[in-house]
């Protein structure tokens, strides 16, 4: 008997005696012959521990990685050099193990990174408020949703498609809870479309959902967008990309009330999809409607600064059935990693990374321009991430780039139809001239071969391996 | 902040959830929540008010406060509509804390039953059931 079972037939024939039968037959001899199984379950027998590792090994051997594979996927999340300083820090057992303390001011240390995270992501925001993360970019869009709600006593929401699909799923989820309407407006040329959008804000509307850079990595004129919103008393909610705010105006001087985001990029690896962290900025006016919870920094008893849990108006521990949100402290890990690397890049240093991803963006766009079979999607400014069509099967293109090392990018089709020749291609500092090259070339390659051009077997031949 | 000690003024009327009313003529009374209540929340940070004209009912929940650790409902020790809210406690909820039956007023009530008032305690009735808990 192994310790992971929970009745030992002791057990179970105490168990029978207390309700007065004989057997585990007897017990079920309640139910009709043809409603039973008859036979065991089929499943395999039991391992060993040592063959289950080999298993799990196996298994976890089918998976590519963006060590082994050069990653131009982002459509989200970004293949960001994270600094060893990161793991150094976030990994110190007083904050790799937290617990909601209900006593939170005895952890001061926890508060003060709650406190200077905020203070970060408020500066690049442009927004005076900003609470200590959420749990990713989409629950975070959801989130204003509800906050735009009790705002403005409205139910309905203006969504550009330029919003990560993500994004859009779940706020429509949370809609249907919320009682409340999702109007899409769609894209042109790369961007959200004006005219449409102005057309669907009305005195009805909530808030209007942006996001910039948008899906297809083009840089949306939110001021210009958001005009429609401020006409009508709606908030204007903007999902941004955190990576490009050193170099972007700031969502808070383009009228945002609200700034919001998924934070991976910032100190977090792709980790298969997660966990990672949202971050939320929003106006002075709305800090009550806050999810999450907000540190402040106040004087104790002696005049020494110190840190406290200021607000914490929505969530469960203080609202009980009554909440309206509900963060979990472990969170704070994945928002603390995004501060170290913050710091570790610094004002400069973050500002050249921003300018460092538009260059190489500008390169790697026009190098793919320049291949046969590749156009652009659109031509509206980017900072690090394009989109091109394709004149072949995306996903076969894809498949073609994987076997010599190169994840292309993200098959526009798979929530875009009407890009279903689109391909988007990110581009962080961790992508050299040399892996955009190779890209350039296997894309080329990749496509020529689907087209027939030449024999399949020629791209077998073309340079292999990135440097 | 200074915080006054214990007290029940003989001239209030009591609620079992630690509400107080004070009758003014007939069917007007303005309500608040008693220092014992103050005193369990801890440091009031905010106060949710009704809209005025708003329809309450005896012994449900008409308000919020807000301490540093606890969102509480207020519960209505009689039925009415709301007449006026105390405006002031948006920029000093600690009024709650410190004048809990002066500036710490939270709501004005039109009484639309005011033979509620029987069910009420008086002052040393609320202090006996506080004794007691």
């Amino acid at each position: 008997m192994t310790r992971y079972t929970s009745a030992t037939p002791d057990d179970r024939a105490e168990m029978l005696a207390a309700i007065g039968v004989d057997s585990v037959d007897e017990l079920f001899g309640q139910i009709p012959e043809p409603l039973r199984l008859g036979r065991p379950l089929a499943l395999p027998e039991g391992m060993s521990e040592a063959e289950v590792f080999e298993r799990l090994a196996a298994l976890a051997a089918r998976n590519a990685d963006a060590e082994e594979q050069v990653c131009f996927v982002g459509a989200g999340m970004y293949d960001h050099y994270v600094p060893a300083i990161v793991d150094a820090i976030t990994q110190r057992s007083e904050f790799l193990t937290p617990y909601t303390p209900y006593q939170p001011e005895i952890s001061q240390g926890g508060l003060q990174v709650m406190f200077e995270f905020q203070t970060a992501m408020s500066e690049l925001t442009g927004l005076p408020v900003s609470n200590a993360g959420l749990y990713e970019g989409p629950s975070s869009v959801a989130s204003a949703g509800y906050l735009a709600m009790a705002a403005t006593g409205r139910k309905r929401f203006v969504v550009s498609r330029g919003l990560h699909p993500h994004s859009r799923e779940t706020l429509a989820t949370y809609a249907v809870g919320y009682g409340a309407e999702l109007v899409e407006v769609g894209l042109r040329d790369g961007e959200t479309d004006a005219e449409a959008l102005t057309a669907a804000v009305d005195g009805e509307t909530a808030a209007v959902f942006l996001q910039n850079p948008n899906f297809l990595g083009a840089v949306e004129r939110v001021e210009a967008l958001g005009a429609a919103a401020k006409e009508h008393g709606a908030l204007l909610v903007v999902a941004v990309d955190p990576m490009t705010l050193g170099i972007l105006r700031p969502p808070g001087e383009c009228g945002a009330d609200i700034a919001l985001g998924e934070g991976q990029p910032l100190g977090n690896r792709l980790d298969f999809g997660g966990p990672s962290f949202g971050f939320f900025c929003a106006t002075q006016d709305q800090i009550r409607r806050m999810p999450g919870r907000i540190a402040g920094e106040t004087d104790d008893v002696d005049g020494r600064r110190g840190f406290v849990l200021a607000m914490q108006t929505r969530e469960q521990h203080i609202r009980r059935e009554k909440a309206t949100h509900n963060i979990c402290t472990a969170q704070a890990l994945n928002a603390l990693g995004a501060m170290v690397h913050l710091a570790w890049l610094g004002r400069e240093g973050f500002r050249e990374l921003g300018e460092l991803l538009v260059q190489r963006t500008a390169y790697a766009r026009e190098r793919l321009a320049a291949v046969e079979g590749v156009e652009p999607l659109h031509e509206a400014p980017v900072v690090r991430e394009f989109a091109v069509r394709l004149d072949a099967p995306v996903d076969r293109v894809l498949e073609r780039c994987a076997e010599r090392g190169i994840a292309a990018g993200y098959p526009l089709g798979r929530e875009y139809p009407e890009y279903e020749d689109g391909l988007l291609v990110a581009i962080t500092e961790r992508r050299t001239k040399a892996q955009i090259d190779d890209l350039a070339e296997a894309l080329g390659a990749a496509i020529a071969a689907e087209r027939g051009e030449f024999p399949v077997d020629m791209t077998d031949k073309s340079p292999q391996g990135i440097s | 902040m200074t915080l006054p000690d214990a007290h029940y003024p003989d001239e209030l009327l009591y609620h079992d959830q630690h509400d107080w009313a004070r009758l003014d003529g007939d069917d007007h009374a303005v309500f608040g929540i008693t220092w014992y209540a103050q005193d369990s929340l801890g440091e009031v940070v905010f106060y949710d008010p009704p809209e005025v004209g708003a329809t309450i009912s005896k012994d449900a929940s008409y308000a919020e406060v807000e301490s540093v650790k606890a969102v509480s409902d207020v519960i209505a020790p009689m039925s009415g509509e709301i007449v006026e809210v105390n405006d002031a406690l948006e920029d000093t909820p600690e009024k709650i804390n410190e004048d809990p039956y002066g500036e710490g007023w939270l709501v004005k009530v039109k009484l639309t039953q005011p033979e509620e008032r029987g069910a009420l305690l008086g002052a040393d009735e609320y202090r006996k059931m506080l004794e007691k808990a």
